[in-house]
């Protein structure tokens, strides 16, 4: 990972700003545009600083560079974009695209993006993706000049594939067995997610009516007077303290959400290697097909049914030039059909080698973010378990001075 | 085994002021001195063929003298407690007599003979019957005593004794009346406060109650989100090898934290929700008691007002005024010391009821 570009370039995606334009068909929209911001590292000198360039770019063009990046490395897990719309919310934040905090974690998710592909030992030497950092105008061009769009594998034909395919390699289908499962785990566990935390900002929230009504009683009281009266005032803070620990939890959700996408880009991997694959066992059953015609015509017997066989039962049988002329020609395509195929078992076994070698530069990843996140949201809980005992312990004395 | 926990057990001695020298009702409670202890336990079902009907098993153990025996034991029903009730308010129509569980519970369709039902029921009987016996007054009250000592059907013919149906009725009717005639007129400015303080403060242990209630809700269903939230942890941890120790901690992290919010749901629902409802009914019983001191005010003030129409009769009606302002005087000053009992009451409960919440928050976050 020396020489991979993150190490080179400082990247961030600092702002973002709403913009309205016109789109496609002429009417007017509204967007939002993000700065992304661009900084050569320098190891030398000190007091210089590279000067930061910059340009805007709205999520449309990452999903183009994304969608450029996965088809030209259909062998690389590639990272996720943060989502399009807000998913998973509980009911306090929107759902709303426009929404500045929805704005704001979509920016942190975006730099995110840029940070992953650029500390990508393969990606990050991608040109492509060096002209979105660095280039503001005519990228676009660039990217549909490649031409990937065409080198892009219809999804009908995926699907059929992962039907058909015989003998994909076991590694692959368990991986995708497991990306199944991820993905169903981490969607199951964020919608609970979001359900407690609604959950816990209902007790929170109602505790804060403890403080006005604490604080009306008080008015009478002589004696409790000054006890109810501060007691309320710590309820009306642990009322408010919630906000913020919801906020933070978000990020940990975040993170979760960030391997629910790439559940997805695995999948990808393993439908490319079962599409190959069914190339593969199609173009070989083509040929042992043509293999077995040549067979047949050569030695005139008749194994496989085929109407040209009936018709040419029914309305005699060909010469014998022809015959031949038939069998050059499947000769000529056997050939081809070996050549082919022999590049294809070679292309099957580069991409199974590349691809598993990203795949364990994917799980080392995702082990170690996982965990990571996990140890981040325990202390979260860690934090807002102390503060609650500050307020209550707080609490707890104006109560006994009552 | 008496169990006294939940019961506020004493009062701190009172300053003896003036207005409350009247013998009859110095309040001076030392707690060391103690010596009726009563409990109430053991609901059983009775079905007969006109109703079904619940009794519980009241045990009482005493020292005094004017009891027979040192321990008693007796059951009864809830109509027997609603007996004692009206018996201690007519005989004390200016103390606040502690309140009982209502009837039924309208909201929340709890069933007439569930099992919580009967139990948080039990427990506001057992609060009634001790509230009593903490009373320096009401502790030596003799249908109290005959409550408490009696066989069912000793306690049956005892009942028949009082004064009637229609005698109580009477009294309401003159009750009614007079409280229209205003007894407010000459009301002395305490008991003007009073009745400030009882309108604010029933409004704000309402309010609170009903706070409570919701926070209780709103814990239940986190409570129930959360149980939902550890298995999918340990799910998780079945599909994953390096990180499915983690994923199998984070999981036992939830199961505990879900049994901490049991806990504390516990602590409310044996605390303060009891309190915080015993206290909303003896707001309405205060308001009661501060109408009939009106009332009582009100017959005196009617019969002045009649003696200065008709100066004639003078002497006759100068000794009914006579018995009506020491009437009021009584009624005034046993309002007044009991007020400041219950005061003190209230204040100790309150404070014990929301620290308990604290602890028990506290409790809860160091889990």
């Amino acid at each position: 990972m020396e020489d991979c570009l993150a190490k080179k370039m400082e990247i961030t995606v600092s702002e973002a700003e709403k913009r309205t334009g016109r789109n496609a068909m002429n009417m007017q929209e509204t967007y939002t545009a993000y700065l992304i911001e661009t900084r050569a590292v320098e190891s030398q000198s000190e007091g210089q600083c590279a000067p930061v360039e910059s340009l805007w770019r709205r999520y449309s063009e990452f999903e183009l560079l994304r969608n450029y990046l996965s088809v030209t490395y259909p062998h690389i897990v590639v990272p996720p974009l943060p989502e399009k719309r807000a998913d998973f919310v509980w009911h306090k934040l929107s759902a709303d695209n426009m929404d500045p905090d929805f704005v704001e974690r979509r920016r942190i998710g975006l730099e995110n993006f840029l940070l992953r592909v650029a500390s990508h030992p393969v990606l990050c030497q991608d040109k492509i993706f060096y002209s979105f950092l660095t280039q503001e105008g005519g990228w676009k061009e660039m990217v549909n000049e490649t031409g990937f769009q065409l080198k892009a594998d219809s999804r009908l034909k995926a699907l059929n594939a992962t039907f058909r395919v015989k003998n994909p390699d076991k590694r692959f289908t368990e991986l995708k067995h497991y990306s199944d499962e991820l993905q169903s785990v981490i969607s199951h566990l964020l919608r609970v997610r979001a359900r407690v935390a609604d959950r816990l900002y209902g007790v929170y929230k109602v505790h804060g009516n403890y403080g006005r009504v604490f604080s009306e009683w008080s008015a009478i009281e002589k004696e409790m007077g000054d006890g109810l009266q501060s007691a309320g005032h710590h309820m009306d803070v642990y009322a408010a303290s919630i906000d913020d620990i919801l906020e933070e939890e978000e990020h940990y959700a975040d993170q979760l959400k960030e391997y629910l996408f790439y559940a997805e880009a695995l999948r990808a991997v393993c439908r490319k290697h079962e599409l190959m694959q069914y190339d593969l066992e199609m173009a070989a059953q083509d040929l042992t097909s043509k293999k077995q015609q040549c067979e047949e015509l050569a030695t005139g017997t008749v194994r496989t049914f085929s109407l040209k066989g009936m018709t040419s039962k029914l309305f005699g049988q060909e010469t014998p030039e022809q015959r031949e002329a038939k069998v050059k020609v499947l000769e000529e395509q056997i050939q081809e059909g070996e050549e082919q195929l022999k590049s294809k078992n070679l292309e099957g076994r580069d991409f199974v080698k590349s691809a598993w070698a990203d795949i364990e530069r994917f799980k080392e990843q995702k082990n170690h973010d996982l965990k990571e996140a996990l140890i981040s949201y325990a202390v979260m809980q860690i934090s807002m378990c102390k503060k609650g005992i500050q307020v209550w312990t707080n609490a707890k004395e104006c109560f006994s001075k009552m | 085994d008496t169990s006294l926990a939940e019961v506020n057990s004493f009062s701190p001695s009172m300053p003896i002021s003036p207005s409350s020298m009247i013998n009859q009702y110095k309040f001076e409670d030392e707690p060391e001195l103690r010596d009726l202890f009563i409990t109430v336990d053991d609901p059983e079902s009775h079905i007969t063929a006109i109703e079904t009907f619940i009794t519980y098993r009241v045990v009482t153990k005493t020292s005094r003298g004017e009891f027979d025996s040192s321990e008693y034991e007796v059951r009864r029903r809830y109509q027997d407690f609603l007996w004692l009730k009206s018996k201690l308010e007519e005989a004390h129509p200016t103390l606040i007599i502690p309140p009982l569980p209502e009837k039924f519970i309208m909201k929340g369709m709890v069933e007439r003979f569930s099992d919580e039902f009967i139990e948080t029921r039990r427990k506001a009987l057992h609060k009634f019957l001790n509230r009593i016996a903490d009373h320096p007054t009401l502790t030596f009250n003799e249908d109290f005593k005959i409550f408490l000592t009696a066989q069912a059907w000793e306690l049956s013919s005892h009942k028949k004794q009082g004064p009637g149906l229609l005698s109580r009725m009477g009294q309401t009717v003159r009750a009614v009346t007079s409280s229209v005639r205003g007894g407010v007129k000459n009301r002395p400015e305490v008991f003007t406060e009073m009745n400030h303080y009882m309108e604010t403060f029933s409004q704000k242990i309402n309010v609170l109650d009903k706070i409570a209630h919701r926070i209780y809700k709103e814990e239940r269903e986190y409570f129930n989100e959360m149980k939902e939230y550890g298995p999918i942890y340990t799910l998780w941890s079945a599909s994953e090898e390096d990180i499915a120790d983690s994923l199998k901690g984070v999981a036992s992290c939830i199961d505990k934290c879900c049994k901490a919010t049991e806990k504390r749901m516990a602590g409310l629902s044996e605390n303060l929700l009891p309190i915080l409802h015993e206290y909303v009914l003896y707001s309405e019983i205060l308001m009661g008691v501060l109408k009939r001191r009106d009332q009582i005010q009100g017959e005196l003030d009617s019969k002045v007002d009649a003696l200065a129409n008709k100066k004639t009769e003078k002497d006759m009606f100068s000794e009914e005024i006579g018995k009506l302002e020491d009437k009021v005087e009584c009624a005034n000053n046993a309002l007044k010391a009991d007020w400041d009992r219950w005061k003190q009451n209230m204040q100790c409960d309150m404070r014990s009821a929301f620290t308990n919440v604290a602890e028990n928050n506290l409790h809860y976050y160091e889990e």
